[in-house]
């Protein structure tokens, strides 16, 4: 899994016009881009927002991906957030990674740290251009291998070493917030300071597997606030990937641009080529081209009519009449389609509590998200063939019972 | 730095911090530093006025602060 921007909010202003209306209506290339390699996963985490496990047969080639990247750099791409799947899993991937750094452009990437040897943690402490984000759900290894599975802690933890071992200073510790994990923010916090990381807290969003188990693990109302209070209390020094300008409807702003960027700033290309307004949305309604088709990605993102209209200033919809609109712009796009709420309405986690009441009008069934790369759960059994039972029985069946 | 139809963005690879140029003046002063004896002479080479140039000081204040300017060194 990965996500979007961790953005400065400083900026020169000599000018009027406040930052969030300049970038409202899109930019000639996005700032950051999820590009997930593979929808390959070693692991099956219940909320996975791109429904993870098993390759695409159409993944992207190594050379495909090579053309992808130099359009980045004419484009001027500042960075790219890998992901999947577990991107690490992909054969070429250090290659990829060298490719882009030595094309100047950036790279993050997502883990869950299952290739993050000693060897693989000196050579990434040895480059300035390539970030690494270990994914942890838990502070305690109950809470988080409930949700991503039997030994991902552990996983994670010796990749954290590994890297601190190496020298890698500031690497990220990427977590999604949950009921279970929100009494956990300081020690995730005191895990980040132990191996000299940077805590990144990002938002459970309903998409991908991450549908199926929303209800259960979003946020409480009262849990929101003690997030929202302990993201102001830690400022800066905690990235958000500018996740929750939902909460910013509590009050002042939180650090980071208060805007949903889909299709504006960031956007996301998946395994296949298929570009998206965001990785939350990976469904055929935000599915703006590929990058195979006839201009490339640097076509879409110029001239896709989706995100013409993500461009389009919108109107705040129900929210206009809100006080807090213009602190919140309405909250996430994603959120509200994959709980069937209409995107021109409040998020389902809307803190005036406009949600819960939207949530409870919403009638049929929320939208399923239209692509699924999960492990397949029923059980194989794989027969083992014996001898012929007699000389003369050359039936390949022989001596299967069905 | 990267131009964009209201200024500009920048990017440094160091720190992995964005910054914005809000528009098209405060672009022209950062492009034009090198050339300029101090950032005063490049903000009048560019048209700011005297009244002016206490926004734009602040300005590059913070991009010095972000370390995305930096003092010259002589060589």
């Amino acid at each position: 899994m990965t996500l979007t921007h961790d953005m400065a909010p400083a900026g020169p202003s000599a000018a009027p016009g406040k930052l969030t209306d300049l970038f409202q209506l899109g930019l000639d290339a996005p700032i950051c881009l999820t590009w997930e390699l593979t929808y390959a996963c070693n692991l099956s985490c219940v909320h996975c927002l791109s429904s993870s496990g098993r390759r695409d047969p159409r993944e992207l080639s190594t050379a495909e991906c090579m053309a992808v990247i130099d359009t980045l750099e004419r484009m001027q791409v500042f960075y790219v957030n890998i992901g999947g799947g577990e991107p690490t899993v992909r054969p070429d991937f250090w290659e990829l990674v060298d490719y882009a750094t030595a094309h100047h452009v950036g790279v993050k990437f997502s883990t869950n740290g299952v290739k993050l040897d000693p060897a693989a943690a000196a050579r990434l402490a040895a480059s300035d251009y390539v970030d690494v984000q270990i994914s942890l759900d838990g502070a305690t290894a109950d809470v988080n291998d409930a949700v991503r599975g039997p030994g991902s802690y552990a996983t994670a933890m010796r990749a954290m070493q590994n890297l601190a071992d190496a020298g890698f200073r500031g690497f990220k510790l990427s977590v999604v917030m949950t009921r279970q994990n929100i009494p956990q923010l300081d020690q995730f916090k005191a895990i980040a300071d132990r191996f000299g990381a940077q805590l990144r807290l990002t938002r459970l969003r309903p998409s991908g597997r991450g549908a199926d188990v929303w209800h259960d693990l979003h946020p409480l109302p009262e849990q929101q606030r003690i997030l929202y209070d302990w993201l102001v209390a830690h400022g800066e020094q905690v990235l958000t990937g500018d996740s929750f300008f939902h909460l910013s409807a509590y009050g002042s702003a939180l650090p980071g641009l208060n805007l949903c960027g889909a299709g504006r700033v960031v956007c996301l290309i998946d395994p296949v080529g298929d570009v998206y307004a965001c990785p939350f949305a990976i469904h055929s309604e935000f599915l703006a081209g590929n990058v195979r088709d006839t201009g490339g990605f640097e076509t879409v993102w110029k001239s896709s009519p989706l995100f013409a209209s993500l461009r389009a200033p919108d109107t705040g919809g129900a929210c206009r009449s809100c006080g807090f609109y213009d602190s919140c712009r309405g909250g996430c796009m994603a959120a509200k389609f994959f709980t069937g709420l209409p995107l021109d309405g409040p998020d389902p986690e809307c803190v005036q509590g406009y949600g819960s009441a939207a949530l409870a009008a919403v009638s049929g069934a929320a939208p399923k998200p239209s692509v699924d790369h999960s492990h397949r759960k029923v059980p194989v059994s794989i027969g083992r063939r014996r001898p012929p039972s007699k000389d003369c029985d050359e039936n390949p069946l022989s001596g299967f019972t069905a | 730095m990267r131009p964009e139809p209201f200024g500009a963005l920048l990017y440094h690879f160091g720190t992995r911090r964005l910054s914005f140029l809000k528009n098209q003046r405060v672009l022209a002063v950062v492009r034009s530093l090198a050339d300029h004896p101090s950032a005063r002479a490049a903000c009048a080479a560019a048209g700011v006025s005297e009244a002016e140039l206490p926004v734009y000081a602040r300005a590059l204040a913070t991009l010095a602060d972000s370390k995305m300017i930096s003092e010259r060194t002589v060589a």
